[in-house]
């Protein structure tokens, strides 16, 4: 048996990414495919099949949706931070983060539209504009989203054009501000519920895009880097996950500051003990999915000493993203659980849930059409790595 | 020459006929659906005055006759449409317990209306909200928006439905006032059921109306009206 020369390995070695390669398009396609499969049956029995109800009106669908278009506005960080401040090395990942910013915009916006009662009215949401709903102002802020980061990706990539990228960033950058902000409005415009109705939303779901999109950006380059046998230099990686530990630090601070705002307030107050301490799941996911999975742990795997290496980072990056989905969940799940109160001061009870916590049992239906957003996010970045040149070319001197 | 003028009689004969065979129907089912040539105006504003001191508890005719006049199932289950429900309430402090309906309260400024991205959710002009069922893509906004939990979203397929009130599965529906009775002149079918009378249904921008007298007379006051929404319904004993 003759010894592999190390050209023959390096073939079995391509051999086999271009295997895997297709395995990951297939295992992406399938996810999509099953969630085609959950809006099919939902088209066929309505909404009965999932578990969302008149009283739990978003579910499952929401909490994806809305953690892909957050953290597609957060991940363009990168990208501004190089475009609009000049940094050097995070010019070099701008591309990539204008990319995973395109690829999860795709998938959220797929999930919040297949989940509609009529998905196959969606024409009519760009036909009929009413001017005072903040849905409909998001509808142009998606789509203006979309261009604008293409473009910007167009004058990055096309060197004739390069000229044109600083003024592109900047737009962006401008850009991606509104359109969270619009995110938060949402929310932040149901005066009736105590959960929502606070001017604290917009700014609290900026700052949650910073610490999300920065989490899916270290997963994605470390994935890449492997991919092609590279080591992310550590000078870069210290930079980065000490903007990412700051993000978090900085995301604990809104979401802090919005609970104690709400305990302030007489009104508000019966919700918030719903959520922290009393409402049973809610409290519990709160605390240790969010406070301590998503926040405490990432904060100790960056900045513990002798931790903060690329597996530390990884890890605190992945705790970042499920923070961000229990987050959301007990956002707007809790949210609407927590009964409207329609009579304040009055004990209330009727036929349709008044008065009591509402119950949802998110069924499968409802996860499938969720992962095939995560699935849409990851084969548009995995192909599009793989056909385009979207690996972060460091100068070989750090000049900032 | 007369050849083509031949042509051109036969081409507008055949124009006509086909143009009148288009209108026909269309004319016919205006009439079939008691339809009203003239627009709504502003100046009448549609409202109900309720009477919680005569509001029975456990008397539930009023559901009953909003299911039947609807085509609404009548289940209660969360998933279920429920354009009116009975909700008893009971003054924590005071312990006095009061029983009373409770339906979309078509506010003067419809938040359901501000939300909505398409324009579906809409307020006539005599101040009847209602749901475009062509125009609703399902978003159910205006679901998370109503202060007092008015509305519905269909879940399942229908069937059976009632020709005056369509609905559609995957649109969010709530109660229309009866649009399709006060059209016809007559009251609501809440208000026509309750066996004690306590729905006083008219027109608030009439001052000689019964229901405009009464408010003047009586005390009576809206739900959450520290969200200042102004809603047509008013609460009698509250």
């Amino acid at each position: 048996m003759s010894i592999p020369s190390s050209s023959q390995l390096k073939y079995a070695s391509l051999q086999l990414k271009n295997r895997l390669f297709y395995l990951l398009l297939a295992a992406g396609g399938l996810v999509i495919m099953a969630g085609l499969y959950a809006v099919h049956m939902m088209e066929e029995h309505g909404h009965i099949i999932s578990g969302m109800n008149n009283q739990i009106v978003w579910g499952i669908p929401h909490v994806f949706a809305i953690f892909l278009i957050v953290a597609a506005s957060g991940v363009l960080n990168v990208a501004s931070i190089g475009s609009v401040f000049g940094k050097a090395i995070y010019k070099a990942r701008a591309p990539l983060a204008g990319l995973l910013s395109i690829a999860m915009l795709a998938g959220g916006l797929t999930v919040l539209m297949l989940d509609l009662g009529r998905p196959d009215r969606i024409i009519v949401a760009a036909t009929n504009f009413n001017i005072t709903s903040v849905f409909a102002w998001n509808i142009v802020l998606y789509s203006g989203m979309f261009s604008l980061v293409a473009v910007y990706l167009w004058t990055m990539m096309e060197q004739r054009m390069n000229v044109w990228t600083k003024p592109a960033g900047f737009a962006v950058f401008a850009w991606r501000f509104i359109l969270t902000t619009g995110t938060g409005l949402i929310f932040a415009f149901l005066t009736a519920r105590q959960a929502y109705g606070s001017a604290m939303l917009p700014p609290m779901f900026i700052i949650l895009s910073f610490a999300w999109g920065m989490a899916v950006f270290h997963l994605v380059q470390t994935s890449i880097y492997v991919w092609n046998d590279k080591v992310l230099e550590p000078a870069i990686l210290q930079r980065k996950k000490n903007l990412l530990g700051i993000f978090v630090i900085a995301s604990m601070y809104m979401v802090a500051t919005y609970h104690f705002t709400n305990l302030y307030f007489a009104n508000k107050i019966g919700f918030e003990y719903f959520i922290l301490r009393d409402g049973g799941l809610y409290p519990n996911l709160f605390w240790w999915g969010y406070v301590v999975l998503g926040n405490m742990l990432p904060l100790l795997l960056i900045f513990l000493p002798g931790l903060g290496k690329t597996k530390c980072v990884m890890v605190a990056s992945f705790a970042v993203v499920l923070g961000a989905m229990v987050f959301l969940y007990v956002f707007i799940i809790g949210g609407q659980a927590y009964p409207l109160s329609i009579f304040p001061g009055y004990q209330v009870s009727s036929s349709f849930g008044d008065g009591q916590i509402a119950s949802y049992h998110p069924s499968l239906y409802e996860f499938l059409l969720g992962f095939a957003g995560l699935a849409i996010a990851f084969i548009i970045t995995t192909v599009s790595v793989r056909v385009l040149n979207f690996m972060p070319h460091d100068k070989p001197y750090i000049a900032d | 020459m007369n050849d083509i003028h031949n042509q051109r009689r036969s081409f507008l004969k055949t124009s006509l006929g086909v143009a009148a065979v288009a209108i026909a129907p269309g004319l016919l089912l205006f009439d079939v659906a008691h339809g009203k040539s003239e627009a709504v105006s502003a100046k009448v504003r549609w409202g109900m005055l309720i009477d919680t001191g005569n509001c029975a508890d456990g008397c539930n005719d009023c559901v009953t006759a909003c299911n039947k006049e609807n085509g609404l199932s009548g289940g209660l289950s969360p998933t279920d449409s429920q354009w009116i429900r009975k909700i008893e309430i009971k003054d924590i402090s005071a312990g006095r317990a009061v029983s009373l309906p409770m339906m979309c309260q078509h506010c003067e400024h419809p938040p359901c209306v501000d939300v909505c991205p398409t324009g579906a959710s809409f307020k006539r002009a005599d101040g009847i909200v209602l749901v475009d069922k062509h125009l609703c893509i399902g978003c159910r906004y205006c679901m998370m928006a109503c202060p007092y939990k008015a509305r519905s979203f269909v879940h399942e397929p229908l069937h059976d439905q009632n020709p005056d009130v369509p609905r559609g599965r995957g649109t969010v529906e709530s109660c229309t006032l009866c649009v399709h009775r006060i059209d016809q002149g007559k009251q609501p079918a809440c208000a026509e059921a309750c066996p004690n009378k306590s729905i006083l249904f008219g027109n608030l921008n009439d001052p000689t109306s019964e229901i405009a007298m009464k408010i003047r007379t009586v005390a009576s006051t809206q739900v959450r009206s520290d969200l200042g929404l102004n809603p047509g319904i008013r609460y009698q004993g509250l």
